[in-house]
């Protein structure tokens, strides 16, 4: 008795342990609170801090083409081997580049950070190898990597995208507030369409989707596959947002008096 | 619910009051250790608040007194291995390109962080041993002294910034080599496909097929095969191939042109790593002393590149 941890009965008219354990609503409200505070301190305030997502240039939401890519990305399990998050550690910055911020992945529902390494980090792969190479590595990674465990996807190659009503993506995320415009999702399955193909005018889609890589992927002008749609996609990973001129999160968080310079 | 207080005999703990066909539930104490350590998490708790970020607040999170931040961690981390590095940095930046080989400290250790660099950003395509990943990959061999575009320091180094054919880049080195498929009946381009096997002293001679090269290939190949690096034209006659050396191999490329690609680096590392990645790559056996001006090659005009070489 008089040992600290005995929680019981402390006294008879006063709370008592042993009233919480045999009442289950009452057990289940009590509890309830108690994992609220957890929840209410950790996430709500990520809603109205300024600095969880620091103001970027150059984000914009994914062109119809790269969204299919994406989709695809998903479909595969691509995340279960790849992350998308070069976190800040300088082995991390010194082999993928810029440390990931959170702005570049305000679009992403859901998001593709994944939690395992096997293969690299693929967060700024865009741009650093050719099409050509991220055809060959799908088709046979063995071929230029001979030390990669990487499966093959060869049928990305020969499987012509079906990528559904575009529209409807691009509604979906709208409604979870991307700003995709009217027009852009009225001209959704164009876009995709426009994107890899050069024979049709690719103008508009470059006008809506600054930095849009416009062009033929999968290296096969003729038909629209989805290796097109996974290889736009892997292209522009990390080629949006000019990551030296965005602001460094400490700056931002440390003194909110520092704000308000960009 | 007020029990008597019983203790149980031999344990000396008193019991929860629950029962089961006799059999007693005891109330036995945690043990001294777990509890101490506990009562410490708590107090390291208490501490970890005041040092650490932790509290959120309207516009953001209570700073800590030691004012630590991850990005500050790294920048801290990454300005220390600056330093460390700044003065090689510096002296790589300062020394102009083709002064470096002359002097011969300096350039071993711009070799060595330009190899760190191509283990990083370059072996996807050239292979670990910068050798391709084999013959024929379409990945150039930087082993040899074959050049497309050329192979002295400042040539190398133009490579490596703008890219060979990098999409949307327009200082990119460019070349286009017309898909013949479109052009020469099957017949011609049989006939064309001996006669670069003969130019390269890999078969016999084939007068339709030299008349064709004549007609089609010189503004780029040379009459004579040798190829034009200021506009990425491979030389025919080294019998060393880019997309594969077989009789097959050169006809695919003639029917269908291939052009290889090569992002442009200027915009993902900087100017000293890409002059340690120019001396490693100069380095590796076919580094030539200057940008030299071929009287034969210089005259000719167009765009090419096909079965060839690096």
């Amino acid at each position: 008795m008089g040992d600290p941890n005995n929680i019981s009965p402390a006294g008879e008219g006063r709370f008592s342990h042993k009233k919480l354990e045999r009442n289950v609503s009452l057990l289940g409200f009590f509890a309830l609170i108690a994992v609220a505070i957890g929840g209410i301190v950790e996430i709500a305030p990520l809603f109205w801090i300024k600095s969880t997502v620091e103001k970027v240039d150059g984000m914009r939401p994914y062109t119809p083409l790269e969204l299919a890519g994406r989709n695809i990305y998903m479909r595969e399990g691509c995340y279960t081997c790849h992350s998308q998050m070069i976190r800040p550690f300088r082995d991390e910055v010194e082999r993928y580049g810029h440390y990931s911020l959170a702005a570049e992945s305000m679009y992403d529902h859901p998001f593709q950070w994944g939690s395992k390494r096997t293969g690299p980090d693929l967060a700024r792969v865009g741009g650093r190898y050719s099409d050509e190479w991220h055809v060959q590595h799908l088709v046979d990674p063995q071929s230029v990597v001979p030390e990669s465990i990487m499966p093959p996807y060869a049928f990305l190659a020969e499987r012509d995208l079906k990528a559904g009503d575009m529209k409807n993506d691009l509604t979906a995320l709208s409604r979870v507030g991307v700003p995709y415009t009217k027009e852009a999702i009225a001209a959704a399955n164009d876009d995709l369409q426009a994107q890899a193909d050069p024979s049709i005018d690719g103008s508009e889609v470059a006008a809506r989707y600054p930095k849009a890589q416009i062009r033929d992927f999968d290296g096969n002008p003729n038909r629209l596959t989805e290796m097109d749609a996974l290889v736009a996609y892997l292209q522009m990973l990390g080629t949006l947002v000019d990551v030296d001129k965005a602001q460094p999160q400490q700056v931002a968080a440390s003194a909110d008096s520092a704000k308000g310079d960009k | 619910m007020s029990e008597d207080k019983r203790i149980d005999e031999p344990t000396g703990t008193d019991f929860v009051g629950h029962e089961w066909d006799g059999i007693e539930e005891l109330n036995t104490p945690l043990p001294r250790w777990w509890l101490w350590t506990f009562y410490l998490t708590v107090i390291w708790s208490l501490v970890y608040v005041v040092l650490y970020p932790a509290w959120p607040l309207i516009s953001g999170a209570t700073a800590g007194t030691l004012g630590w931040t991850s990005r500050g961690q790294l920048e801290s981390e990454m300005q220390a291995a600056q330093q460390q590095r700044a003065p090689i940095l510096a002296a790589l930046a300062q020394t102009p390109l083709e002064d470096l080989p002359a002097n011969r400290q300096l350039m071993a250790t711009a070799i060595e962080g330009g190899k760190a660099a191509f283990k990083v950003h370059c072996v996807q395509c050239h292979g670990s041993g910068a050798d391709g990943i084999r013959p024929g990959s379409g990945y150039p061999n930087l082993n040899d002294d074959d050049w497309l575009w050329g192979g002295s320091m400042s040539e190398i180094q133009y490579t490596l910034e703008h890219g060979i054919r990098s999409p949307d880049h327009e200082d990119t080195r460019f070349s286009q080599m017309p898909a013949f498929g479109e052009i020469l009946s099957a017949s011609e381009i049989d006939a064309v496909t001996s006669h670069t096997l003969n130019l390269a002293g890999e078969g016999p001679a084939n007068a339709t097929g030299a008349q064709l090269y004549e007609q089609n290939c010189t503004i780029c190949h040379g009459t004579t095969g040798q190829g034009d690096r200021s506009q990425g034209a491979p030389n025919l006659t080294d019998a060393i191939w880019l997309f594969g050396g077989s009789r097959d191999d050169i006809r695919t490329t003639i029917v269908n042109s291939r052009q290889g690609v090569m992002p442009r680096w200027n915009d993902k590392l900087d100017p000293v790593t890409i002059k340690m990645l120019t001396a490693y790559v100069w380095s590796l056996g076919g580094g030539e002393q200057s940008a030299r001006p071929d009287a034969t090659q210089a005259a000719t005009d167009g765009g090419s590149s096909d079965a060839g070489s690096e």
